[in-house]
């Protein structure tokens, strides 16, 4: 082998070595754990400013759970909550749903800093007895961890939306709503932090996972205590 | 005296011939029930058959799924509302018919139900499915 030529292949392995280490940057877990969840949503208005980039919060809704409890944005100041969409007579992916955020709620029942939102998408048939009886079969007894609520159908279709989950009327589906199984995680800031698929059980242990490192985030950074 | 081994050994082969005709009456497919059961109960009545707190009752170990054997393949084809008992637990929940499997699927699907998960019970064939499925006007003879 000639001189330039040796030296040609010395540059390429060495280029070769470079670009697996890089490659390997790309694919390789970082050494430190995420320390602080995204802020998700939508932005709606226009930027006032270069540095207004922050999604649109949560807005304020009044619905009322199966004590008959009015629960607004208020009602979780100071917490953190994951929400979900649901319809008690829901004949396909409901239960499952509902049995993975269960799952976060056992996960999660000794910690009062975190609360559970359930939304009614079929307020006609699910009245205030209705969505008691199903929180009691389900096993919740305490309804300041977890509501089960409803406001008019309207209200809860635009808050499925802030919360970044689809839900829609559709006559062609098994039981006459089309609706993801989302699971939105929420700060006391009323911003979106993260969303899981409900049906997906590696999704939901990401949940899990993600709850302590929002509360310790919350914990380090107190926010003023009303939900503006 | 040669003849008796040979007789012996037709008479085996004609048992194994009966014993493999008589299971694929049973079941042709043997994963297709597992198979259905995943698809269109596992959402509701869970993987493992387990049902759901006192919303959903369970399929697995359940009193009703041998009690009700009979009943069984219309609830499937109509579905059912209202209160019921399983293992003493009251459940009221609506579940939805099933027109979309054949008579041979529900003969599956049920015979996966009532020989898994701590239920041994007896399984359909085909034609009893059927039969069954009559009392209803649910079955589609396939």
């Amino acid at each position: 082998m000639t001189y330039p030529l040796r030296r040609a292949g010395l540059l390429l392995a060495a280029a070769g070595a470079a670009l697996s280490l890089s490659l390997g940057g790309c694919s390789s877990a970082p050494e430190n754990p995420v320390e602080r969840l995204p802020v998700l949503g939508f932005k709606s208005a226009e930027p006032t400013s270069a540095a207004d980039t922050l999604p649109d919060p949560i807005p304020a809704f009044r619905l009322t759970n199966q004590d008959r409890q009015v629960i607004t944005n208020q009602t979780f100041a100071g917490k953190v909550y994951v929400t979900d969409f649901f319809f008690a007579t829901c004949p396909s992916i409901c239960p499952k749903m509902q049995s993975e955020l269960l799952r976060v709620y056992k996960a999660f029942e000794p910690n009062p800093n975190v609360l559970f939102l359930s939304h009614t998408i079929d307020p006609a048939h699910d009245s205030i007895p209705v969505l008691r009886d199903y929180a009691e079969r389900l096993g919740i007894n305490d309804a300041s961890r977890w509501h089960f609520a409803t406001a008019p159908r309207d209200s809860i279709f635009a808050l499925a939306k802030a919360y970044m989950t689809g839900a829609q009327v559709d006559a062609t589906v098994p039981g006459g709503y089309a609706h993801s199984g989302t699971f939105a995680l929420v700060d006391s800031r009323r911003r979106v932090r993260g969303v899981y698929d409900g049906m997906v059980a590696a999704q939901v242990d990401q949940l899990i996972k993600d709850i302590p490192v929002l509360l310790k985030e919350e914990a380090e950074a107190p926010q003023p205590v009303a939900a503006k | 005296m040669r003849s008796r081994p040979l007789r012996l050994l037709g008479a085996g082969s004609l048992l194994l011939t009966l014993a493999f005709s008589l299971e694929s009456c049973f079941t042709e497919r043997q994963n297709e029930g597992a198979q259905l059961y995943a698809a269109h109960c596992s959402s509701c009545h869970g993987d493992q058959g387990q049902g759901l707190e006192r919303l959903i009752p369970p399929v697995a170990a359940a009193d009703y799924v041998a009690q009700h054997r009979a009943e069984l393949p219309c609830l499937i084809r109509k579905g059912m509302q209202g209160d019921i008992v399983v293992n003493g637990i009251h459940y009221n929940q609506i579940m939805p018919g099933h027109e979309d499997l054949t008579d041979s699927q529900i003969t599956n699907l049920l015979n996966f139900v009532q020989t898994n998960w701590g239920n041994n019970n007896q399984p359909y064939t085909m034609r009893e499915t059927s039969e069954l499925l009559g009392r209803c006007n649910g079955s589609d003879g396939q």
